[in-house]
């Protein structure tokens, strides 16, 4: 004789469902949506879904980190290089807040992260229990989408719709917040895959009137310029881009996070716009006649003053996010569309062209910049040593195969100026926050989603030691990521705004700083202070030779200033070379 | 120029939508002049009503934001010549001050207003209007003793043709069939 339960089992079975824990079921989900690896820091109202992942070590990893703001920098960077969401867990309270940094780093960046965190049981809801965050309201303005689940039924649905909204579109991070009770409650499990939201269409037809006037602007340009930003990785444009610049002969740059989109040493490549960008792209921006944006949004940092900008230009914009059009520069068309769509209908419109004496251009100013910026930083024969030519030496030896990841300030804007990137995805930075403390559990992140790729992370003294206890992570799982310290005893780029701006009124930005290698060491990581220009190369071979991880502590002359700059307030035209 | 705006926002039935929309007006720096929540024709759509004083440029931007969001299906902004809209006010007054002569029956009859209660001690006055009319109103009667004045949001129908049901049915077309480039 069945009992009414074994009854119930019975039918479930045949329906193809089971009766399992929500804790159980989330990790259902996680191994339906195809993921392996979780960042994460477990507490107590998590522990129900941590107790659970040890039946599932065989399918899913987790890799405890050492904060949770590195558990979400992590999941971040292993997105970004994988091009698959990364999965972050963390526990109520403080384990959630602590994430904060991080979400709003991948909101800005549209980077998609499925956070999961856990909450109190749903009737201490309210009643400021211990570690009671109310994080569905503190990650409201930094994420796509956040959603409470406090019944276990609710479970497979909603991780499925964070699933289907953090990949598509322009992509993001979503926060599923799960109480302890629903953790513990059992449900009958079945997991179906999201691809329809009602009110959420990232589908968007494609708009054949807009893309046929832009075809008609930009046969009839004579000096156009592409721009090309994170957009073009997001949406695997690389090779459409390649095609359209190449059969219009349009030059082409980018932003921060559109590095990597585009090969550095394509004829056609002018190259980083912005602040700190180069000198041409920034200079003749004002000059253009047409301006194709695709998949960029005109930030702050890339465009300098609005009212000065590319006022010359009649302006084409390929965005998917429909919000990003018209919100920092008026439009004359809007292309709201996905890149590589919309470049795959654009490249049989346009016609065959080039542009030889407005390429010229361009290369008059790589000339004077090289003369006046990258030749002394890059091939310095006296001095200390100085950023600009290690990235150049890094570069050089890994031939531009690795994947570079960086930290915030003068270290990363070495790297995105000075690193040859040959391959889509190799670059890994915190774009729109500038988020220091970003560059170590990064690099973490990087190199567990491509074990197969040398990765290298640029960090600052100053950053580093913002989440420096990751080194305990690198040591846990022996993480074979390549460290390099760019030293300079100061927060660079801070003191340098001091020094151009504040009259040399170094105001907090010195550093006195704990031995690198005594820290590495003790870490069981290997690593060597450099800081003689003759012993950088074998250093670094050195570095890349070994399996595991290694951190390079390279002494860099203390106050050393990024140039090109465009300052703020001014024009992008008014790029300085020099101080 | 500033000038009044009415933001019609549909949305799905999710707790924490309207936090999401005020972010959006508060980082914006964009006070709500009034603000109201109903359900629509569509079962299962919410309708909010939000007046607001801004420029077109930044309206048409934070109604992108609105519609960006994930529960929200459809943003509509409207001036005010576009739209057919009513508010509605209650006034309490003293009786005693009211009851002198047939003021009171002349006020409320030249206002199209009308008396919900009369008590001894003070009487409730209903009005539905435009902010100017319940404006009007509010100066007479404010001589006679106000003891309290309450006035709801704007409830708005849109004059255009294309109802939201028509949106709705386009976006899901185009939801479901990803559209394949046709250029060629």
């Amino acid at each position: 004789m069945k009992t009414e339960q074994e009854k119930e089992q019975a039918t479930m079975e045949l329906n193809g469902q089971e009766h399992i824990t929500g804790a159980e079921a989330i990790l259902q989900c996680l191994i339906e949506e195809g993921v392996d690896t979780i960042f994460g820091y477990p507490g107590g109202a998590i522990m129900p879904i941590y107790d659970k992942l040890m039946d599932y070590e065989d399918r899913l990893r987790h890799i405890l980190t050492r904060h949770e703001q590195g558990a979400a920098h992590a999941a971040q960077a292993y997105a970004m290089v994988t091009g698959r969401p990364g999965i972050c867990f963390a526990t109520s309270g403080p384990g959630a807040t602590n994430l904060v940094t991080g979400i709003a780093n991948a909101f800005l960046d549209s980077v998609p992260v499925v956070f999961i965190t856990a909450q109190v049981v749903s009737g201490l809801i309210g009643t400021d229990a211990f570690q009671e965050t109310d994080i569905i309201g503190v990650s409201m303005p930094v994420t796509k989408w956040n959603c409470q689940v406090k019944k276990p039924q609710d479970i497979p649905e909603v991780i499925a719709k964070a699933f289907y909204i953090a990949k598509t579109g322009r992509p993001g991070p979503v926060l599923i917040d799960i109480t302890k009770d629903a953790q513990l409650e059992k449900l009958n499990f079945k997991y179906k895959k999201c691809d329809y939201i009602r009110s959420y269409n990232p589908h968007i037809p494609l708009h054949t009137k807009a893309i046929e006037s832009a075809a008609i602007m930009i046969n009839h340009a004579e000096r156009p310029l592409i721009l090309a930003g994170h957009g073009v990785l997001i949406s695997g444009a690389e090779d459409e881009l390649k095609a359209f610049a190449e059969k219009t002969g349009i030059p082409v740059a980018s932003t921060l996070l559109g590095l990597s989109g585009f090969p550095s040493d394509h004829r056609l490549f002018t190259g980083l716009l912005g602040m700190h960008g180069n000198y041409g792209p920034n200079l003749l921006t004002n000059e253009a006649d047409l301006i194709i944006a695709v998949g960029m949004r005109f930030d702050d940092r890339v465009t300098g003053n609005l009212k000065k900008y590319a006022k010359k230009a009649t302006i084409i914009h390929i965005e998917i996010d429909e919000a990003e059009i018209n919100k920092n520069v008026i439009v004359d068309v809007e292309i709201h569309n996905d890149a590589k769509e919309a470049l795959r209908c654009l490249i049989p419109l346009v016609k065959e062209n080039s542009f030889e004496k407005w390429i010229r251009e361009f290369r008059i100013c790589d000339k004077i910049e090289y003369e006046k910026v990258i030749k002394p930083e890059t091939k310095p024969d006296k001095g200390e040593i100085r950023m600009g030519e290690v990235v150049t030496l890094i570069s050089e030896i890994t031939k531009g195969e690795a994947i570079i990841v960086t930290d915030v300030g003068q270290n990363q804007m070495y790297a995105a100026r000075y690193y040859k990137f040959n391959h889509p995805n190799s670059l890994v930075t915190s774009g729109g926050m500038g988020t220091m403390g970003f560059g170590l559990p990064a690099g973490i992140g990087a190199k567990i989603g491509r074990p197969d790729k040398i990765v290298v992370t640029f960090v600052g003294d100053g950053g580093l030691q913002m989440t420096i206890q990751e080194l305990g992570t690198i040591l846990q799982y022996n993480v074979p990521v390549k460290i390099i310290v760019l030293n300079n005893n100061f927060l660079g780029m801070v003191r340098q705004w001091q020094d151009m701006f504040f009259e040399k009124r170094y105001a907090s930005t010195k550093l006195v700083n704990p031995d690198f290698v005594m820290i590495a060491n003790a870490y069981n990581i290997p690593a060597k202070k450099v800081s003689k220009r003759e012993e950088l190369r074998s250093s670094m071979e050195e570095m890349l030779a070994g399996e595991g991880p290694f951190l390079l502590d390279i002494v860099i002359e203390k106050e050393g200033n990024v140039f090109p700059m465009v300052e703020p307030g001014s024009s992008v035209s008014e790029v300085r070379l020099t101080y | 120029m500033k000038q009044e705006f009415t933001i019609s926002v549909f949305t799905e039935d999710h707790i924490g939508i309207l936090g999401q929309i005020t972010i959006i007006l508060t980082r914006r720096q964009i006070n709500i002049d009034s603000f109201t929540a109903s359900e629509s024709a569509v079962k299962g759509v919410y309708l909010l009503t939000i007046v607001v004083n801004t420029t077109s440029e930044m309206v048409q931007k934070v109604a992108r934001q609105m519609e960006k969001l994930i529960d929200v299906l459809k943003v509509f902004v409207h001036t005010s010549d576009q739209i057919i809209y009513q508010e509605i006010a209650l006034f309490k007054v003293t009786t005693n001050g009211l009851m002198s002569g047939n003021v009171i029956d002349h006020i409320v009859r030249s206002h199209y207003a009308r008396i919900l209660e009369v008590s001894p001690e003070y009487m409730v006055i209903e009005k539905t209007g435009n902010k100017i009319e319940i404006s009007e109103l509010l100066s007479q009667l404010e001589p006679f003793g106000l003891l309290q004045f309450a006035k709801s949001g704007r409830v708005a129908i849109t004059k255009q043709v294309k109802e939201l049901n028509a949106y709705l049915k386009e976006m899901d077309e185009a939801n479901r069939y990803k559209t394949e480039p046709t250029l060629n």
